[in-house]
């Protein structure tokens, strides 16, 4: 490892914090658009070309605003709590491979934060740190409807890893019959490419479909986003656990939001939809626009996820706490757990054959 | 040099964070000093290439156990004042005599020579070595030790199932008409509940009254 393989670590890593940045700006001016046109409002439409740079001025506002400090909260944890969330946030895109890997001056360039071969668990570590947050801010913040927030989230957070972590070891299980097991995103990403009767892309998806359903509704619940977004329930608890907040520390609970939805989306889409792969025209087409061809490919598999998550917010009215905790606890879970015990049967089937075939 | 560095941060960092959880005054501060002992042992599992173990350690202790810890104080109410006198007597006198006597032997094994540092690695683990760990910790776990293995998990199935069954001893509904003799005259005594007309009020959960039951003067 010499300074230029340093240099490239380096230049992934401003890579996925620049990528996660620049999408929380977008992701949120798309939200609002979404939402406005479902609604049939225009959303904002002032600042800049179709009110794109809505965010940035939102952002500037809040960095310039006055962070107040009501005189009840836990001065540490409340100031600690809102970095809680942005690094976790930060580091969760961190395993998931955003391209093909490509070769230049004789080093291969990965384009993944880092390719850890325990990459799956790392995703599941960073989204249950990202509860301490919510947790803490609640908590410090000295007040009621903060601590009611805090006290719904450890409860919604506990229960849908739980549903998450299930389906994610199907997957994993399913991805091992063909990539010879491995718990490392790009590994998976591999073991997706090709296609089934030569059109149907190798996704996971179509193996694990109840996988699917299963991580897609736990990663709504696990992001806080409607219809699972109790903790921060505007008609119930005024804002939820970020009420005490303002200015900067406000900003960056809605910058982890946003990067968590992102992230999330990506790795719904690298789990199950193929992630990067796609047909990339390899000799027909510039060098260069093959190179970046599976990044477009992600990103838009990325993009439609993140729009079916807008799509049932402007659809779905919010759960009520004890319907939240049903569905995590006698649905979500009992399903994962038979969805996994069937899967792991098939699999065994196929590659030891029936018990009593000798 | 770079493990020698990370491995002192990360040293220090939970040695902190241990200092922390016995001597902080708000048991959410001690909370926190336990994850951030907790996390520090993950990095130091990195640095000892055992991804898995870290990452479980990540997912196991810091997500699941000390979230329920703070759920926990939070739900008791971290207002009141930790009781803390010492129930084991004698306990600060016998915790030093067992630290001295721990020090001393150490110093003896260090001062006879019988004690080697293990020596630092200096070029990388590459790529190949480190990628190997799930699967050398999954191979024994699964097939050698696979007998200790399910006998572990059925283990603290049994212990969580039978935590359950123990705490779910529930009391029997109580009735709806108030002066029933589902609360016996000991238990009302105890609350200072008084005549039959008062039922209302103690903390005890009201039930929507039945048919005919009037309690407007209560």
């Amino acid at each position: 490892m010499d300074g230029v393989d340093i240099l490239i670590v380096v230049g992934r890593v401003l890579a996925v914090f620049v990528l996660l940045l620049v999408t929380t700006i977008f992701n949120v001016w798309l939200e609002r658009k979404t939402i406005a046109d479902m609604q049939n409002r225009v959303g904002p439409d002032r600042a800049g070309p179709f009110g794109l740079l809505q965010t940035v001025a939102d952002g500037l506002k809040l960095f310039f605003k006055e962070q107040i400090n009501p005189s009840k909260v836990e001065y540490g944890m409340f100031v600690l709590a809102p970095f809680l969330a942005v690094i976790p946030a930060l580091l969760l895109f961190m395993v998931v491979p955003f391209g093909r890997p490509f070769t230049i001056g004789g080093r291969e360039v990965l384009l993944q934060g880092a390719d850890l071969n325990v990459g799956v668990l790392f995703i599941l570590a960073m989204s249950s740190l990202a509860v301490y947050a919510v947790v803490l801010a609640g908590w410090s913040s000295g007040s009621k409807y903060p601590l009611l927030g805090a006290v719904r989230a450890t409860a919604q957070a506990i229960s849908y890893e739980a549903a998450i972590g299930l389906s994610i070891v199907s997957v994993v299980m399913f991805s091992s019959t063909r990539a010879g097991g491995t718990l490392s995103l790009a590994g998976i990403v591999e073991s997706q490419a090709g296609t089934y009767l030569g059109f149907l892309p190798r996704w996971n998806l179509f193996p694990q479909v109840v996988a699917f359903v299963i991580f897609f509704l736990a990663i709504i619940a696990e992001t806080n986003r409607a219809p699972f977004d109790l903790v921060e329930a505007e008609q119930e608890l005024v804002g939820g656990f970020h009420t005490e907040y303002s200015g900067m520390r406000f900003a960056m609970y809605q910058l982890a939001e946003y990067m968590n939805i992102f992230s999330m989306s990506a790795i719904c889409a690298t789990l199950f939809l193929g992630g990067w792969n796609g047909p990339t025209f390899d000799g027909q087409i510039p060098a260069w626009v093959s190179a970046v061809l599976p990044t477009v490919w992600l990103l838009i598999k990325t993009y439609a996820v993140i729009f079916a998550f807008f799509w049932i917010r402007a659809t779905m009215p919010r759960l009520r706490y004890d319907q939240l905790m049903q569905i995590g606890w006698k649905r979500l879970i009992p399903a994962a757990l038979v969805w996994l015990i069937l899967s792991t049967v098939a699999i065994s089937v196929r590659q030891f054959g029936l018990p009593w075939s000798a | 040099m770079v493990e020698l560095i990370v491995f002192a941060l990360m040293a220090a960092a939970s040695l902190a964070g241990g200092v922390t959880v016995i001597r902080a005054r708000n048991p959410v501060y001690s909370a926190m000093g336990l994850l951030a002992t907790l996390f520090s042992m993950a990095v130091l599992y990195v640095l000892q290439l055992a991804h898995f173990v870290a990452a479980v350690q990540v997912i196991v202790y810091a997500g699941a156990v000390m979230t329920l810890f703070l759920f926990v104080i939070m739900l008791i109410g971290v207002d009141k004042d930790e009781n803390t006198a010492e129930t084991i007597p004698h306990q600060r006198r016998l915790a030093m005599a067992i630290g001295l006597i721990a020090i001393g032997l150490g110093t003896a094994l260090v001062a006879r020579g019988r004690f080697s540092w293990v020596p630092l690695v200096d070029t990388p683990a590459s790529a190949a070595e480190t990628n190997g760990t799930v699967q050398a910790l999954a191979e024994p776990m699964f097939t050698d030790w696979v007998l200790a293995f399910e006998a572990t998990a059925l283990l603290l199935t049994v212990a969580a199932a039978g935590a359950i069954a123990l705490a779910s001893t529930r009391k029997p509904i109580i009735s709806r008409v108030p002066s029933s003799p589902a609360v016996s005259p000991s238990r009302r005594a105890e609350r200072g509940v008084g005549g039959s007309g008062q039922e209302g009020r103690g903390g005890h959960p009201v039930l929507p009254p039945a048919a005919g039951d009037t309690r407007a003067g209560s």
